[in-house]
């Protein structure tokens, strides 16, 4: 369990997810990375929300605003509270506490999950109707997993490193669960 | 190469050049063998080996080339003004142009000089010379721009610059034409008695770049051709080729070619050094310009300097010497390992190389055949590494390949002569088309060449190309030299007219190549770091619009309020932070130029509005799918008028708030 915690540590050290933008006139892809707190770009993309958002305005996509998404203030103490929690649940070190603590992790997660899609959702239906650049029946959500053609950019969405990282912990987690229940039989 | 050379040639027998004509003309079809596509063939997607940066010679510019392609990567403006991007036409630029003779929109470029730690090149700088306003500029390779340029004082012609030192301690330049000093006004055929000769040592800050005019010696008055400095054994010194020891001031191609030998200085620049801490130098009070560029406000600011410190061969012993050279020499090139110095002349059918060691010996043991002017005058003999008895006709530059062979261009039987300087002997010969001033194969003047290409920029290309009227774009041809035999590769065309080159690995500075300025980093006085901060100012008749561009709009795009006879300034942030997205400038009218503004850059343009109306402004550069929507009106009232100063972007005019005018 203890693992597992420190496990959870890993979210904030690395993106939970990356989105990568690949057309002709960007050599290399624009990549964005999203973490539990903030964006960032992949190498020499520290520029990327501005440049995104350039590129959004043609088709009247909503301006990617950091700052104004509270998810990223409010998730990192999300997960400190899962940390204080895991660690209650070893100095309990009972079998109820882990699968509860596991089952929350799991609902967390999932909302998580749903949270981003309603963002995603809301960037590529939302769009403005004075959009310079209008295509009739186009909408512009990037997948939540996979691949897909958005106008002159091929757009892959996947977990990255942090969301590895998030599973790992479920699994610990989980283990923590199997082996307290092992040694509370025995 | 000079224009004078030209003349000078005519005065070779008619016969030699009817022989060379038909040997030419016979070479023309044997030109390139076997299949030499794939060697130059830098297929799409793919990049060259080597940057070479070619001097404009009367363009006043550096254009940047990729080896073996030959393709064209970027014209670098130095000395010449540049209505393409606005060089010399927006305010923060203006002042690379002034020197002491007021602003001056162009010169004749000429050698091209890498800057160098150890004897190798570093990539950081790229310096070349001016040679009609005397000027020495610095061009920063991680932005390919001209970042420094500075005056040197009293000397004319600068030709004989700015060859660098092996660590860039200096760099090495030498009046092409000696004048009176201080400048009077006195008969020109007082030559002999008036005219001096200067030789000057600019220092190079090793951290910033930063030039400063350390030192000048005093020399004689002939005419200091071109130079190189002494690497490895050889640090330390400078070998200069002069002609005209005549001292004719009139007619030189008769009288300045009359002695047999000419003279090649050798000076002792760390012996220079410590006479300079000593104090053994006279102040001059005179006048020239030091023209930088501010990294942080990316403007340019002129600093007009009053003194330079001048020191005297006759007072400082072992600093200077001279040795005979044949005939009006030209090029003067040391070898990688530094023992050997060519110093041909051009019109003697041989060529004398040096050897450094029996140099300093003949110096150790006092062997001279006198002095000029209290310099001593090493015996000919005793400098000399040996003679390459007639390899060609008008010998002028030599480059190195790192394996014991150099590579001399000749003018008058338009070849390149390859031979090995450590025997003497010719090893091979190619013909050029036609008539090759400079050479350049990578790294060629280092301690370590990269002995695999060799340019010859040629200044005659009849032939060459599709015809375009009298005038042609000069040649340059690439061979291949891996082999023991030269392989023409290809010819390809060059900007103005190219006088020395210098080639260096890619490796060494696509790396550090910037990819826009970063916005937080402008220090711009007028910047706007976003169009909250667009505004416009009135300050009496001065207007200032703080502008900004990004993908696809200029803000503002609706500006009234301004009159005939305001000056109107427009100071255009670039907001964009990506690679290769700058945005253009231009102003209906405008008698300046347009201007590019690189991403997180500010570039300002002045407009002075002759008479009322709307006037259109747009950005130049396609620079998105909306590009052509980039554009404003500015509203030009009468004198008296008053509509009041207002702007707006995406809304009514109208609608905006009034601001009262100062
Ligand atoms: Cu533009």
């Amino acid at each position: 369990m203890f693992i597992a915690i420190i496990s959870l540590c890993g979210v904030f050290l690395f993106p939970l997810w990356k989105i990568t933008l690949d057309a002709a006139q960007f050599p290399g892809g624009l990549e964005l990375n999203i973490w539990i707190n903030r964006f960032s770009g992949g190498e020499e993309g520290e520029y990327i929300i501005q440049n995104i958002n350039i590129l959004n305005h043609y088709i009247g996509m909503q301006f990617i605003e950091p700052d104004s998404i509270p998810e990223l203030i409010y998730f990192p103490y999300v997960i400190f509270g899962m940390l204080l929690l895991g660690i209650i649940s070893i100095l309990i070190n009972r079998q109820w506490g882990y699968v509860s603590w596991t089952t929350l992790l799991c609902i967390l997660s999932g909302l998580g999950v749903y949270d981003f899609y309603l963002w995603m959702y809301d960037y590529g239906h939302n769009l403005d109707p004075n959009a310079p650049i209008k295509v009739s029946g186009m909408t512009y959500m990037p997948p939540l997993f996979g691949e897909k053609d958005l106008l002159n950019f091929y757009v892959a969405s996947y977990p990255a490193t942090g969301t590895f990282f998030l599973c790992g912990t479920i699994m610990l987690a989980f283990l923590a669960f199997y082996f307290s229940k092992k040694t509370q039989n025995q | 190469m000079k224009k004078r050379s030209y003349i000078q040639y005519l005065s070779v027998p008619f016969a030699v050049l009817a022989t060379l004509a038909s040997c030419q003309n016979k070479d023309v079809k044997t030109v390139v063998e076997g299949n030499v596509t794939d060697q130059v063939y830098v297929a799409p997607g793919e990049y060259d080996e080597f940057y070479a940066f070619l001097s404009g010679g009367f363009s006043g510019q550096i254009t940047a080339y990729g080896l073996p392609s030959g393709r064209l990567l970027k014209e670098i403006p130095v000395f010449s003004v540049y209505p393409e991007n606005g060089y010399g036409y927006s305010e923060e630029t203006k002042a690379m142009f002034n020197t002491s003779y007021g602003v001056i929109p162009w010169d004749d470029s000429h050698h091209i000089e890498l800057s160098q730690t150890d004897g190798e090149f570093d990539g950081r700088w790229l310096f070349v010379n001016g040679n009609n306003t005397p000027r020495i500029a610095r061009i920063d390779l991680t932005t390919f721009e001209t970042v420094e340029i500075l005056e040197i004082p009293d000397v004319a012609g600068l030709h004989c610059a700015p060859f660098v030192t092996e660590n860039s301690e200096y760099l090495v330049s030498g009046t092409r034409f000696s004048l009176p000093i201080p400048q009077k006004d006195v008969p020109i055929s007082s030559y002999k008695e008036n005219f001096t000769g200067l030789i000057n040592y600019v220092s190079v800050d090793a951290k910033t770049g930063e030039m400063d005019l350390a030192f000048q010696i005093s020399m004689p008055g002939f005419n200091y051709d071109l130079a190189r400095n002494g690497k490895g054994k050889s640090h330390g010194w400078s070998f200069l080729t002069t002609y005209n020891s005549e001292q004719a001031h009139t007619l030189l191609e008769v009288n300045a070619s009359q002695k047999d030998k000419d003279l090649m200085a050798i000076i002792n620049w760390k012996k220079a050094e410590e006479y300079l801490k000593q104090g053994k130098f006279t102040e001059r009070t005179t006048s020239y310009f030091h023209n930088l560029i501010d990294e942080k406000t990316g403007i340019a600011a002129s600093q007009e300097m009053k003194t330079t410190r001048i020191i005297d061969p006759k007072e400082c012993p072992g600093m200077v010497y001279f040795i005979p050279v044949p005939k009006s020499p030209h090029g003067c090139d040391v070898d990688p390992s530094g023992e050997y110095i060519v110093g041909n002349g051009k019109l003697s059918a041989d060529m004398s190389i040096y050897s450094f060691d029996k140099l300093m010996a003949a110096i150790e043991s006092n062997d001279f055949a006198g002095d000029i002017d209290g310099i001593p005058v090493i015996n000919y003999e005793s400098g000399l590494h040996g003679i390459l008895t007639k390899p060609g006709l008008g010998p002028l530059h030599t480059e190195f390949d790192g394996k014991g062979f150099a590579y001399t261009t000749f003018f008058i039987s338009s070849e390149v002569v390859k031979w090995n300087v450590e025997k003497l002997e010719v090893v091979d010969r190619q013909s050029t088309f036609y008539s090759p001033g400079h050479l350049v194969i990578p790294g060629g003047e280092t301690k370590k060449p990269f002995g695999k290409y060799l340019v010859a920029m040629n200044k005659i290309t009849k032939d060459r190309y599709l015809p375009t009227g009298p005038e042609l774009a000069h040649s340059a041809q690439l061979f291949d030299i891996s082999g023991d035999k030269m392989k023409l590769l290809l010819d390809f065309p060059t900007k103005g007219e190219p006088h020395y080159a210098q080639a260096i690995p890619a490796s060494k500075i696509q790396p550090n190549c910037k990819k826009f300025y970063k916005i937080e980093e402008n220090k711009h006085p007028y910047v706007a770091k976003g169009e909250g901060q667009a505004k416009v100012e009135r300050k009496g008749n001065e207007v200032h619009v703080y502008m900004t561009a990004i993908r696809s709009h200029l803000a503002p795009d609706n500006i009234e309020g301004v009159k005939v006879g305001d000056k109107v300034y427009f100071h255009v942030t670039n907001l964009e932070q990506d690679w290769d997205v700058p945005h253009g400038f231009a102003m209906q009218g405008a008698a300046t130029a347009e201007i590019l503004i690189m991403p997180g850059q500010t570039r300002t343009l002045l407009w002075e509005p002759g008479s009322v109306g709307i006037y259109a402004y747009y950005c130049t550069d396609f620079c998105s799918a909306l590009h052509q929507e980039m554009s404003g009106y500015m509203r030009v009232s009468a004198q008296d008028s008053n509509v009041p100063l207002r702007w707006s972007l995406g809304e009514n005019i109208e609608d905006k708030v009034e601001i009262p005018e100062s």
